[in-house]
């Protein structure tokens, strides 16, 4: 989980990655899209391990409790 | 700039402005508690602010009025290096994410209100806190002038000239922070962000249609850098790439050390409010990359400015009428109010908690941390203004540049003890003036500027000195954690209280 959180660092701070004018999207240049890219792509990996986290609040634990109830 | 007074522009923008003004008063009601009873209440907002009103507040304080005059400036001036603003406003929110929600789970747990009481219940040091407390209230103090400055562009570009405008919105906006608290910004916010979303959502579509769509603005943008030459151009030069990364991980890492941010955090109601807000936030941080583009669309549109901060005020006051250029300005205007109003409140809660609380009235009521908080925020802001009214800007820009590179030295005490009770505060200690001294001294040695250069093997990389500061910062603390182990091996004994 921690991995997906990393990502953006190593998508963002390797600049030598996006430094380039080609390929173009929509009159964009490929340094502007592929950043601007990684904005919906953060929420999403963010999202994500927001789902993957262990609970931590008091109605989550008992759901885990009830769960661990079932046979 | 036209030096004639905008009449539609400014009838709109004086709309605006009272609007706001009566709903920062009315504010005090509002989620109804006893403002003026309880720090929590005045300085907090209650510690109840759920994910919606949570994203409205820190997408306000965060990204400022400023942010909206000054990175279109850069990009306008100097071209990709000004978008270091976009990936430090990416990579922030894993970190949020990932750190945030066990801050907020430590203050809440504690009746913690500010980060230097964080730090004094975590290491039970008073030099530390007093640390990261002072080095808060410094590196706020300039961020507040710059909202001003920013409410000045605007101000100007409506042909409104004198000091009296800005003076008369600062008094307004003091007398509603100190009768309303944290729910006068947070309530005004609300309309504040919504109409800087029209204004930058309607300014991407139509001004790149007048101007014959994206491609023709970059190449326009790309023909007036060749002309300009030096380093500017679309994409990076390879001398500024180390820059450019160290500049958004170092920006990203001291953004959430302020007090500004912080408190916004510590007034949400739950960890998981703040988890919710690092899916949200960047929708801010699109916003953010399309406001950015409106430098190179001053291009596009042959726009000839003095400075290059009236480059957003004289592209609204060209391709749009007057009464919509009066709400962007509107927008930016009161864009500069929720900032600074926060920004007031987390240096007031240092003050009154770390400050007065700590060294001259410990035994201090909870109604009297508020009113001491409340003076407090007026004298802030009273500095704001007269830093801005008599001092050159260049001193504001200059200080908000240190600022951010204190406040980063802030990082290892408040972050580390949520992690690991490894740390000694007199370690911490050392190591925060160890980065602030190294900092302060190689920006002043480079005439202001905030990178740092070495060499090695006969090549020079140049890198964000606050970030250099960081790493001096933790190394020393890491070795005077290791002496003072093995001079005081129990914690209690080293303990200062």
């Amino acid at each position: 989980m921690w991995v997906l959180l990393l990502l953006p660092f190593v998508g963002l701070l390797w600049v030598p990655f996006y430094n380039f004018p080609e390929p173009m999207l929509l009159g964009f240049p490929f340094f502007y899209w592929y950043q601007l890219a990684w904005v919906p792509i953060t929420s999403l990996l963010i999202w994500l391990a927001y789902r993957r986290r262990t609970p931590d609040e008091a109605p989550q634990i008992s759901q885990k409790l009830e769960r661990s109830k079932a046979p | 700039m036209a030096d004639q007074i905008e009449w539609v522009a400014l009838s709109i923008f004086v709309f605006f402005f009272a609007l706001v003004t009566v709903m920062g008063f009315f504010a005090a009601r509002w989620k109804s508690g006893p403002v003026s009873a309880h720090l929590d209440e005045w300085g907090l907002g209650g510690r109840q602010f759920g994910t919606w009103i949570t994203w409205f507040l820190v997408g306000g304080d965060f990204y400022t009025a400023y942010t909206v005059i000054a990175v279109p400036a850069l990009v306008y001036a100097v071209g990709a290096y000004g978008f270091f603003a976009l990936p430090y406003t990416i990579i922030v929110y894993p970190f949020v994410f990932a750190v945030m929600p066990l801050l907020w789970k430590t203050a809440h747990a504690n009746g913690h209100v500010t980060a230097a009481d964080v730090v004094h219940g975590t290491y039970n040091s008073r030099g530390l806190e007093l640390a990261v407390a002072i080095t808060g209230m410094v590196a706020t103090m300039p961020y507040i002038a710059l909202q001003l400055i920013g409410m000045g562009v605007v101000i100007k570009a409506m042909g409104l000239s004198g000091e009296l405008p800005i003076i008369a919105a600062f008094i307004v906006l003091a007398l509603y922070t100190y009768s309303s608290g944290l729910r006068a910004p947070a309530l005004i916010a609300f309309v504040k962000d919504i109409m800087i979303y029209i204004v930058v959502l309607v300014a991407v579509v139509i001004v790149p249609a007048k101007l014959g769509g994206y491609a023709a603005v970059f190449a326009a943008a790309n023909d007036a850098f060749a002309a300009k030459g030096g380093a500017t151009g679309l994409i990076l030069k390879p001398s500024q790439m180390l820059p450019y990364a160290t500049l958004a991980l170092g920006s990203a890492l001291a953004a959430f050390m302020y007090p500004h941010t912080l408190t916004g955090i510590f007034a949400s109601k739950s960890a998981d409010t703040i988890r919710k807000n690092a899916i949200l936030l960047p929708a801010y941080t699109l916003l953010l990359g399309l406001i950015a583009l409106l430098g190179y669309m001053a291009y596009a549109a042959n726009i000839k400015v003095s400075t290059p901060n009236d480059v957003v005020p004289m592209l609204f006051k060209t391709l749009f009428p007057s009464w919509f250029a009066g709400f962007a300005f509107s927008a930016i205007a009161i864009g500069a109010l929720v900032p600074a109003a926060v920004m007031s409140i987390g240096a007031a809660n240092l003050f009154t908690r770390n400050v007065w609380k700590s060294y001259v009235d410990p035994t201090i009521s909870h109604a009297g941390e508020a009113a001491v908080a409340k003076i407090a925020s007026l004298v802030v802001k009273l500095g704001a203004l007269a830093f801005t009214l008599f001092l050159p800007v260049q001193y504001a820009l200059d200080l908000q540049l240190l600022g951010g590179l204190w406040i980063l030295q802030t990082f290892p005490a408040l972050v580390f003890g949520l992690f690991t009770r490894w740390f000694r505060a007199e370690g911490l200690l050392l190591g925060w003036a160890a980065g602030i001294l190294w900092g302060s001294w190689t920006a002043w040695s480079n005439g202001l500027k905030p990178l740092a250069t070495i060499d090695l093997g006969g090549v020079s990389y140049s890198f964000y000195v606050g970030l250099g500061a960081l790493i001096l910062n933790v190394v020393v603390a890491v070795i005077a954690t290791v002496i003072v182990a093995i001079v005081a091996p129990s914690q209690t004994a080293s303990a200062r209280s």
